[in-house]
């Protein structure tokens, strides 16, 4: 089964987050790291594959060059090959543009399965599956809790607000991991070591067939005009439950704020 | 500014969130249509007239009866097209976020999500986002149209002002991608009580209550408040409590009129999913703990001495 995993480079959690006051933006200069949702659809993927005879993971990702070392960690846990889409032009690029520059990527691999993690760790994006499965023309299906593959179909077992669904696809298609299906591996020394041997394409827009204007902010349909702070929640109380009394303060404040 | 409302149902009613934009939608314009997509959903067009829909376009047919987005998005693509209009509104939900983006592939459209509020500066629709974990809110636009939105779930209170719709039948004509994937067992509600994203109260449980048979305590406050329980992520990946009830990031955004806080430190995943409760009373032992900077009462103490004396003084105050 060949598998193709969409991977996204975001800020390091560890660094503050910012907005970049010139695009306002996130600033994507500080370090980045993979996204750690996306090391479920690695790990997801990386199941499959060792379940069957023959196999292939491609960790797919669109970023600047620098994002190459989010790949390589792609490759360090296990993919076996990396695409990396990467253009000037590209910057900017809101969902629409984002999911044309990564759909014609995907639709060179011909993969039996894509994967995505359930979202962005930046930009608590979570709905490019559904765009890009569109513009492949394939079934998608999100919030899957478990993932199993055979006779030509996928069986997934979605999270919803409501509980729990079993929905079908025949391959290919595009499944959408949560990150309740799996306990990702860490890249084992081995894989670090051996990441750098594997096979790393790049491309570029025209790679794609894409004009630059089919790309970056002249592609995107949405727009940032400003920023504003967020509405106060107003002044708090506090209370110390000195000797037991916390439960009777409570009811009082529920009572004055005609909350009972 | 044609605006079009996608109402979301769910056994044999529509769901709050929808309901809720669809009110938002009408106090900016006047043209202002909803559509009900899926299977026995004609009934329920009266209830989305009188939540605001001047028209309520239906397509009732059986390849829409699991809940599943691709064929959704075939019919109203062809709708939004067919009929012009230039704006379409989602209530954020797993469904209706994977239509949502399908839709703006399919006719390259952009997309805003995670909007709180909409509002309408010199003609032009603006939208606002919070990021960064909330701490700022960006001010976003659509460059084209159809402009197509995702609003937060819990952001608009639904307000019944309409009257009777018009009703306009709509023809299904699926893509054959679009049917390929197929429900087969559909989920029930796993939680009793009422549904977290209706309730006026929540009372909720972390890992403060020490351990899963303490959510009796939660329970017992929820009952006499009339209120539903709801669990954080930490005590539903311990197996604590169902998934049904999560708040946070990668559950369930809710916005009651009180939220009671048992033992919840309050970290970011948590506070996205309830931040615009009502009011919001927080009891945990720790002083510091993050929940009590968004707190409008914060009580240090112990959750497992003051809950059980909280459920009893609520009772015997509703009793009598």
């Amino acid at each position: 089964m060949k598998i193709a995993v969409c991977v996204k480079e975001v800020p390091d959690a560890s660094a503050p987050k910012r907005l970049d006051p010139q695009t306002l933006r996130l600033d994507r200069s500080v370090a980045g790291a993979l996204n750690e949702f996306d090391t479920h659809a690695i790990e997801a993927g990386l199941q499959l594959r060792d379940e069957g005879d023959e196999g292939e993971v491609v960790a797919v990702l669109m970023g600047p060059e620098r994002a190459a070392d989010s790949l390589r960690k792609a490759l360090a846990i296990g993919a076996d090959r990396a695409v990396h889409v990467s253009d000037e032009a590209l910057a900017g690029s809101d969902l629409v543009a984002t999911s044309k520059a990564l759909a014609k990527a995907i639709e060179r691999e011909s993969a039996d399965l894509v994967l995505f993690g359930q979202q962005a760790g930046d930009s608590d994006g979570a709905v490019l599956w559904a765009a890009v499965a569109d513009r492949l023309r394939l079934p998608v299906i999100s919030q899957a809790a478990s993932l199993e593959a055979a006779d030509g179909k996928v069986k997934v077992k979605r999270q919803t607000e409501y509980g729990y669904d079993v929905i079908e696809a025949p391959v290919p298609c595009v499944v959408a991991v949560s990150d309740a299906i799996n306990e990702p591996r860490y890249p084992s020394l081995k894989g670090i070591m051996g990441a750098k041997k594997k096979p790393q394409d790049m491309l570029s827009l025209s790679d794609l067939g894409l004009s630059a204007d089919e790309a970056g902010e002249t592609g995107s349909r949405t727009e940032v005009y400003g920023l504003s702070d967020p509405p106060s929640r107003g002044d708090s109380q506090r209370i110390e439950d000195d000797g037991g009394s916390a439960a009777e303060k409570i009811v009082e404040y529920l009572s004055s704020h005609k909350l009972i | 500014m044609p605006t079009l409302v996608y109402v979301e149902d769910h056994e044999g009613e529509p769901v709050k969130g929808s309901l809720g934009v669809l009110g938002k939608a009408a106090d900016l314009g006047d043209d202002i249509a909803a559509v009900l997509l899926g299977s026995g959903v004609e009934p329920l067009a009266e209830s989305v007239g009188a939540h605001g829909a001047k028209r309520v376009f239906i397509a009732d047919d059986s390849a829409l009866a699991a809940p599943l987005p691709q064929p959704r998005v075939d019919v109203l693509a062809k709708l939004v097209e067919s009929e012009g209009f230039d704006t379409v509104l989602f209530g954020a939900s797993v469904l209706a976020a994977d239509i949502a983006a399908g839709l703006a592939a399919r006719l390259d459209a952009g997309l805003n999500w995670d909007l709180v509020d909409l509002e309408l500066r010199d003609g032009k629709l603006v939208g606002k986002r919070p990021e960064l974990g909330d701490s700022v809110v960006a001010e976003v636009g659509w460059t084209s149209e159809p402009r197509l939105a995702l609003i937060r779930s819990g952001t608009f209170e639904p307000s019944e002002s309409g009257s009777s719709p018009e009703i306009v039948r709509v023809d299904v004509r699926l893509e054959d991608f679009s049917t390929k994937a197929v429900m087969v067992e559909q989920a029930h509600e796993e939680s009793q009580g009422p549904s977290i994203e209706d309730a006026d109260v929540i009372v909720a449980g972390g890992r403060g209550l020490g351990q899963a048979e303490n959510f009796s305590l939660v329970e017992g406050l929820a009952k006499a408040l009339g209120g539903a329980v709801a669990a954080t992520r930490a005590v539903v990946d311990a197996g604590w409590y169902p998934y049904a009830t999560q708040v946070g990031q990668t559950g369930k955004t809710v916005s009651p009129k009180l939220y009671i806080a048992c033992g919840i430190s309050g970290a970011i995943q948590h506070k996205v999913g309830m931040q615009g409760s009502g009011t919001i009373v927080a009891i945990n032992k720790d002083p510091n703990a993050p929940i009590f900077e968004y707190s409008d009462l914060a009580v240090v103490g112990d959750v497992h001495e003051i809950v059980p004396k909280l459920t009893d003084l609520v009772q015997a105050r509703r009793g009598s």
